[in-house]
């Protein structure tokens, strides 16, 4: 029997029997509730940690069982599959941590936590899914198990957003849905494979080939945002901040990228993809949105709404990266689907604490805050220097491959497009910063939010530990196991001949 | 001969039944209707089921008594029924609610 | 084999009589003694799945059981036929109803009760026998003592809509009835029998065959509430109690369907004119999805919304006729689909059903933007709705989404476009209706107002019909080989 079934299955387990049993917990006990999440994700995170040592010394992991005749419920660990694993992995325990501060006291918490679970749970399926078909059971359930915490305050607005959460995701689901069974009656098989799988079609079935491309590509773009299906993440807002942190970081738009990287690369093979002629205009589409996601970004005042719109943004460098084709740009995008998800959860976590501490929303009302909630705003600063893509932060090593893998593919102009994306960010990020170091507070300077400095220490660890991580990801990229090393491992073992 | 006479009787029945149901407002015109029809498919069942010159098939007799029984039940519970809603509505007819009772887009 | 002794003992009783005159019997026991009424149905509802399993175990590995009651056969007796279609829409009618006859046994005040057991018990042996009859005529008699049955039970509740719902019911039932009886006298001028074996030896592509077809389908379709002859469907469902709409929506409309199906697999399917009937079909199939749907999402009240989804998912079942194999026969990948959604529409639309009779007896109303904070408040039953309503939707990990995904399949290896296009348009219009409720289970209503007590039975037992819907999407392979048999046994027999 494979090595592989018993922890792939205990990943999955390990997030999902917590959430099941949370949904059962009384409200009021808070211990047994606590104490189920953090040892579901202690256990995870050693599982995964004992699966990054296994892959990285050539074990392989799979886990198949027969679904339906032909089409079998796989998972299978791979590099690619475990830097998304890890990343989902390490951001749930801190968003866990997070969320338990951030809900103190607040109604149907068992609830929360248990659609928490499910929605990690869904999201590891994502990374593990070893074909079509179970990414696309995983990717379904992630929509379903978000819904709840979209809706979760339960206000009028949060209904509208939730409902517009789910006409985006479930068309996109649908797209995707439609461009599997087609694939598959083409086919045969839905299997994700090194250099991908439709390479056998012989050339009459290339226009097929190229509508089940958009099919596909159109699903997941819902969720990785990519311009004009962005729609739905700035309304999403009205969640309460672990949530956003969790759509923007870990699961949602990170799984909608992950499924491009997955379509493009093992689905149709990037040779096919570029022979088909459609990772041009998937690249155009990328950089329209990274743009379009920073002007937008610029001008929102509410601090959330910006944030959206960054990711927005950033999450496009991912899909242009994988778009761009060339080995060191696809190492620029897989690295910053970390990269961005430690800078952005930074972000959404310390948004949460400026709501929560002194209810600010708003950036007009940010003036002062750095001297109120120095270590939050510390941590913002950082995460922010890293969305700009100053160096030493990781969001510098992700653009420095993305702009190299351009030059090297020949396709200058992304240059210019990260050049100025960059500036777009600095000039929505750096204002927010100015105003909270270098203005005087207004009026009564939060005396009146309470005397304690900083905010309590769940709140505060988690962004803090984040933004170190980021720091960290940029100054360290070069020892093993940091991303930029495990993204390089993946481009050695997997399928874009990175040497 | 006779027995397409017969059936083509039996199909003429039908064709009545079912003009009168769809036409006729009031219940105890739509229960008769209904077993009018019911008349005109019991006949073309027994008129085409038999072979000139053969003896009499008893398997359309069997089954027109059986059908007959069913249709005595279903238009005794016709009957109750249309009671019950001309005493709930007070008019003998299935349309005219006024409308806060009535189910939208119906 | 040891216990190849005790299993052909098994195999050797009479189930299908058994499973025929137990609800029968109970019926009038139930009627005769109302304070008895409940222990009567509760037992017979649930001794249907050991029976059922008795009958499995017979039926596993023949093709199908023929047993002649009281040594009549064909023409003039009656006989009885088990086969694995046939065990689908009886595990199907044990499933759901042992479901809905627990669920109603905490409904019901003593006064409807007493009605409410015999109805049903009186409405069980009659689907029993329905899908265990062997001829045509048969069929038309089941369907009648299945249509009676149904209306009482919709007119239970008293009051106007429930009656005028019923009325309305009658009549299209009746009219249904009489014109399959219609189709059947032509065929039995053509062939002389009513048995399906010999029918399936006898019948030739003619004028008399075709009409017969036209007849027998559009009586049956009436009965199936298939686009346009959906418009008794939805006063009913939504007018009658909960586990009575339960009943009607999995598994009334479905038994019609089964009559259908077998007339096409097993005698009009192979005759080669009867393709654009299929066609004609397949078109109404996909215009009840669209047009179900639709309706059901304008409509402002839960059981409604409910009945007119059961309008729309009646269409899907109606997709498998215009699918041919190469060789011009029904395309078995297609119907295997089908008896899929049968199943597990069934199991989903009666966990909403009760769901819905939950919010009702909860609010007090079933309004949709009137739902007051019901998710707080009733977790059970807006899990039971959710779930239920992912099936219904197609959305993984369901049993819907199996279904969905084996028709979906079957349609693009024909490339038939139109109804690939229409089935995912119906889902996502089915996860729009199903949403639009649940959102506004979290939200509190604009006028707050005292709840009634739900029974916690009640909200279990829709949990647990919903559960079902779900696992059956977990592990589809261990049944599917069954519902390949149910759609190629009767084929097979056909071509005989």
């Amino acid at each position: 029997m494979n090595p592989g079934n018993g922890i792939l299955l205990s990943v999955l387990a390990s997030s999902l029997l917590p959430g099941l049993v949370i949904f059962a917990i009384a409200e009021h006990r808070i211990a047994l509730r606590t104490t189920l999440n953090l040892l579901g994700a202690v256990v995870k995170l050693v599982l995964v940690g004992w699966m990054l040592w296994g892959v990285a010394h050539g074990q392989a992991y799979e886990l198949r069982l027969a679904l339906l005749p032909g089409l079998d419920f796989v998972l299978r660990a791979g590099p690619l599959a475990l830097l998304f694993v890890t990343l989902s992995s390490v951001l749930w325990l801190l968003t866990t941590l997070y969320a338990i501060g951030y809900l103190e006291g607040s109604p149907h918490r068992s609830r929360f936590f248990g659609f928490f679970s499910l929605c990690v749970t869904a999201t590891v399926g994502v990374a593990l899914a070893g074909n079509l078909l179970t990414f696309l059971l995983f990717y379904e359930l992630l929509t379903l198990s978000t819904y709840p915490l979209v809706v979760h305050r339960a206000t009028e607005a949060a209904r509208r957003a939730g409902q517009s959460y789910l006409v985006y995701t479930l068309s996109g689901g649908v797209l995707l849905l439609a461009g599997t069974v087609w694939l598959y009656s083409l086919t045969g098989t839905l299997e994700f494979r090194a250099t991908g799988f439709v390479q056998d079609l012989d050339a009459s079935h290339h226009g097929a080939l190229i509508a089940i491309f958009w099919l596909l590509i159109a699903g997941v773009g819902v969720k990785a945002a990519l311009f004009p299906l962005h729609g739905w993440l700035p309304q999403a807002m009205v969640a309460p901040a672990p949530v956003s942190a969790l759509l923007h970081a870990v699961a949602v738009v990170k799984a909608g990228a992950f499924g491009i990287v997955r379509i493009v690369y093992e689905v149709f093979g990037v040779e096919q993809a570029a022979d088909l002629g459609v990772t041009l205009p998937l690249a155009g589409l990328a950089a329209f949105t990274i743009l379009y996601g920073s002007l937008r970004a610029l001008y929102q005042d509410d601090l959330k709404r910006r944030l959206a719109f960054s990711t927005v943004s950033q999450v496009s460098y991912i899909a242009l990266g994988v778009a761009i084709a060339g080995p060191i740009a696809t190492i620029g995008g897989l690295v910053h689907l970390v990269h961005q998800g430690l800078m952005k959860i930074t972000l959404f976590f310390c948004a949460g604490n400026l709501a929560e501490t002194l209810h600010i929303h708003r950036i007009s009302e940010m003036d002062g805050v750095g001297r109120r909630l120095p270590w939050t705003m510390g941590a913002f600063t950082l995460a922010a220097f890293g969305m700009i893509g100053l160096p030493p932060v990781a969001g510098f090593v992700s653009k420095w491959y993305l702009g190299l893998g351009a030059m090297e593919a020949g396709q200058d102009w992304v240059v210019l497009v990260l050049a100025g994306s960059s500036l777009l960010n600095a000039a929505y990020f750096l204002p927010i910063l100015h105003r909270a170091w270098f203005r005087a507070p207004a009026g009564d300077g939060f005396a009146a939010a309470g005397g304690r400095h900083e905010t309590g220490w769940l709140l505060l660890w988690p962004p803090v530990i984040t933004a170190a991580m980021s720091l960290g990801a940029g100054m360290l990229a070069f020892i093993p196991f940091s991303p930029l090393e495990w993204v390089q491992f993946i481009g050695r073992r997997e399928f874009i001949g990175y040497e | 001969m006779t027995a397409a006479f017969y059936a083509l009787a039996g199909v003429a029945l039908v064709v009545l039944g079912l003009y009168g149901l769809s036409v006729q407002a009031h219940l105890l015109r739509k229960l008769l209707a209904v077993n009018i029809l019911g008349s005109g498919v019991f006949l073309v069942l027994v008129s085409l089921g038999g072979q000139p010159g053969a003896a009499p098939d008893p398997v359309p007799h069997a089954m027109v008594i059986t059908g007959i029984v069913v249709a005595v039940s279903a238009t005794a519970l016709g009957l109750v029924l249309m009671l019950k809603v001309a005493a709930a509505s007070g008019r003998p007819t299935l349309d005219d609610a006024p409308k806060e009772d009535r189910c939208p887009k119906e | 084999m040891p216990e190849g002794v005790s299993l052909s003992a098994l195999a050797a009783l009479p189930w299908d009589a058994v499973l025929i005159l137990l609800p029968l019997t109970g019926a009038v026991a139930a009627g005769l003694w109302p304070r008895s009424a409940r222990p009567i149905g509760l037992l017979v509802s649930a001794g249907g799945i050991p029976i059922l399993v008795g009958l499995g175990t017979a039926v596993a590995g023949t093709d199908g059981l023929h047993h002649a009651v009281g040594g009549w056969g064909a023409p003039l007796g009656i006989e009885l036929r088990a086969d694995a279609l046939s065990l689908v829409f009886l595990a199907t009618t044990a499933l759901v109803g042992l479901g809905v006859a627990l669920y109603a046994d905490s409904y019901f005040e003593p006064t409807l009760a007493r009605w409410f057991w015999p109805l049903w018990l009186f409405l069980l042996g009659a689907l029993n026998a329905l899908f265990l009859s062997a001829d045509l005529f048969n069929l038309y008699v089941t369907l009648e003592l299945m249509g009676l049955a149904a209306v009482a039970l919709t007119a239970l509740g008293g009051g106007r809509a429930a009656l005028t719902g019923a009325m309305r019911y009658l009549l299209a039932t009746l009219l249904g009835s009489l014109v399959y009886l219609l189709g059947v006298a032509l065929l039995y001028h053509a062939t002389g029998t009513l048995d399906f074996g010999l029918l399936g030896q006898r019948l030739e592509a003619g004028p008399a065959s075709r009409t017969a077809l036209g007849l027998m389908g559009a009586g049956l379709a009436l009965k199936t509430a298939l686009f346009p002859f959906h418009f008794w469907l939805p006063p009913a469902h939504a007018s009658a109690p909960a586990p009575v709409s339960a009943l009607l929506s999995a598994l009334v409309v479905k038994a019609s369907f089964y009559i259908l199906v077998r007339l096409w697999l097993e005698l009009f399917a192979p005759l080669a004119a009867t393709a654009a009937t299929g066609q004609v079909l397949g078109l109404l199939g996909m215009a009840a999805i669209l047009w179900g749907s639709w309706q059901a999402l304008r409509q402002p009240r839960v059981k409604l919304l409910v009945a007119y989804s059961t309008v729309a998912q009646i269409g899907y079942l109606f997709l498998a006729f215009p699918l041919l194999s190469a060789a011009g026969l029904p395309d078995a990948a297609a119907w295997r689909a089908v008896l899929w959604l049968v199943l597990a529409h069934a199991l989903a639309k009666a966990a909403m059903f009760l769901a819905a009779g939950n919010l009702l007896r909860f609010g007090g109303h079933d309004r949709i933007t009137d739902l007051d904070c019901v998710a707080q408040r009733l977790p059970l039953t807006v899990a039971a709705f959710a779930l239920a309503g992912v099936s219904i939707a197609g959305l993984p990990p369901t049993g819907g989404f199996i279904g969905k995904w084996l028709l979906l399949e079957a349609a693009l290896l024909q490339g038939r476009w139109d109804l690939v296009t229409v089935m995912l348009l119906g889902g996502l219009l089915a996860a729009g209706y199903v949403f639009k409720v649940v959102g506004h289970f979290f939200t509190p209503a604009a006028t707050r107002h005292e709840a009634q007590r739900v029974p916690a039975r009640m909200e279990w037992t829709a949990l647990g019909l919903a559960v079902l819907a779900l696992l059956l999407g977990l592990a589809p392979g261990i049944l599917l080989p069954w519902f390949d048999s149910a759609v190629v046994m009767p084929m097979a027999g056909a071509r005989q």
